[in-house]
């Protein structure tokens, strides 16, 4: 299945980009897509202690299956003021 | 609450015509007291308009002077305010833009002084500029029962959110924990669009005001996101988590990590500095971090002994306490007490520059 991940704040600069399509087995989740991610890109991954995930716009847990065609947001804090 | 008077009637009259604040409204607004953490990107136009707009007590809490670089974005300060406290700078231009409204000057918050603070007022409007500051508040206004108006800006992107209304989750339903120290470029390295803050902290003053005037629908649930560059808004629901270590349904303390300063730390404690704070209001508790046996040949009065090779382990004897200044003979060995106890999550800990012997020679002046 397909889901649309968008990354957001200093995400965006260490992924390089605002959005990727990724390619993902069935019961797929968010966990397991961000592990797709630090795949390709092994210095993503000290981020996930603090990052929150969100699937069609709603904040969600890291184990709930996603579905093809979900859009799915990852958010790391953001502090500046 | 008494009636407003001819200039406040003329002053808020683009108020008094709105259905939904009136005089009531306004007289509200006037009877509220609003803390506005930070006088920076953020800050500056929340207080600015929560001035104008006629709120009756704005608190100001920052510890830092106006440098140059702030005025690409903190609409507070001026040119001529470079090197003044930013609480001085703005109670100036907020006393200029309306002197009906009292400003309270308070210098930087940490966990002695936050829960304090935080009771004092009906809203809590969050322009800080570091994560430290951000669980302090969001953890203290939970257990305050007050309302905690998010916003937080990085580049060409902000969010804003209100946290802790009944129902409603905090920000640790959605960050539970701090991000670990050194990802995060929240100082002076990833930059930010000068108008940003502008944006982010405008919204959070309307959140302010529609909560004080009880209109409309409260940010709580969603946070909304704002991308210049897109030049669009992007809203994400959020729920009360109800595992979450701060709000929910069994709160946690012990796992309510306060992340380092994402700045730099302090830097060590004069002995005039800390004689200073030992003779305030709050003193800090003294902590030796020599062996025993330099202890016993003499130290500052009050001081506990605590050995540097210990420390890790005793932590939990100091974790319930306010604020700490650890010490040792030359001042080597308590800037790495400082250290571990500041990753350790103790918001506030200082050293003591050149240590006992500096204390010393300091004289007994020195001696409280």
């Amino acid at each position: 299945m397909q889901v649309r991940v968008r990354f957001f704040a200093s995400l965006r600069d260490a992924a390089g980009r605002a959005e990727q399509v990724l390619e993902l087995p069935a019961g797929a989740t968010p966990q397991t897509a961000w592990e797709a991610l630090c795949a390709e890109r092994p210095e993503l991954g000290p981020r996930r202690a603090s990052l929150a995930a969100a699937v069609n716009r709603r904040y969600g847990r890291f184990d709930a299956p996603l579905a093809d065609g979900d859009e799915l947001a990852f958010l790391p804090p953001v502090s500046g003021g | 609450m008494s009636e407003l008077s001819r200039s406040e009637r003329a002053r808020y009259a683009r108020h008094l015509v709105l259905p939904e604040v009136g005089p009531e409204g306004q007289q509200r607004l006037r009877a509220g007291r609003v803390l506005v953490v930070g006088a920076g990107g953020l800050g500056s136009p929340a207080a600015l308009y929560l001035a104008a707009a006629g709120v009756g007590r704005i608190g100001i809490a920052d510890g830092d002077q106006v440098e140059l670089s702030n005025l690409q974005r903190q609409i507070l300060h001026t040119d001529a305010d470079v090197g003044r406290s930013k609480t001085a700078s703005a109670r100036a231009a907020l006393q200029a833009r309306n002197p009906l409204v009292e400003v309270e000057e308070l210098g930087r918050l940490d966990a002695a002084t936050v829960a304090d603070a935080v009771e004092r007022f009906d809203v809590v409007v969050d322009g800080s500029d570091n994560f430290t500051a951000r669980y302090l508040l969001n953890d203290a206004c939970v257990r305050a029962g007050r309302p905690y108006v998010f916003g937080a800006v990085h580049r060409f992107q902000g969010q804003v959110a209100v946290f802790g209304l009944a129902g409603g989750p905090c920000y640790r339903c959605l960050h539970p924990e701090p991000p670990p120290p050194g990802l995060v470029a929240s100082c002076a390295e990833a930059g930010v669009l000068g108008v940003l803050p502008g944006v982010i902290g405008s919204l959070q003053a309307a959140e302010a005001l529609k909560l004080l005037l009880g209109l409309g629908e409260p940010l709580s649930g969603r946070m909304l996101i704002f991308d210049a560059l897109a030049a669009g808004f992007d809203e994400i629901a959020l729920a009360r988590d109800p595992r979450c270590p701060a709000c929910g349904d069994a709160p946690r303390p012990e796992a309510r990590v306060v992340p380092l300063e994402a700045c730099a730390p302090p830097p060590p404690l004069s002995v005039h500095e800390l004689r200073r704070r030992l003779a305030g209001d709050s003193p800090p508790a003294l902590v030796d971090v020599r062996t025993p046996g330099e202890h016993a040949l003499g130290h500052l009065p009050g001081s506990r002994s605590i050995p540097l090779d210990e420390l890790e382990a005793r932590l939990e004897e100091l974790r319930a306490g306010g604020a700490l200044v650890v010490y040792c003979q030359s001042g080597v060995r308590s800037a790495r007490a400082a250290a571990l106890l500041r990753s350790a999550g103790l918001a506030s800990v200082s050293d003591l520059a050149g240590g006992y012997l500096a204390w010393q020679a300091a004289g007994p002046a020195a001696t409280p």
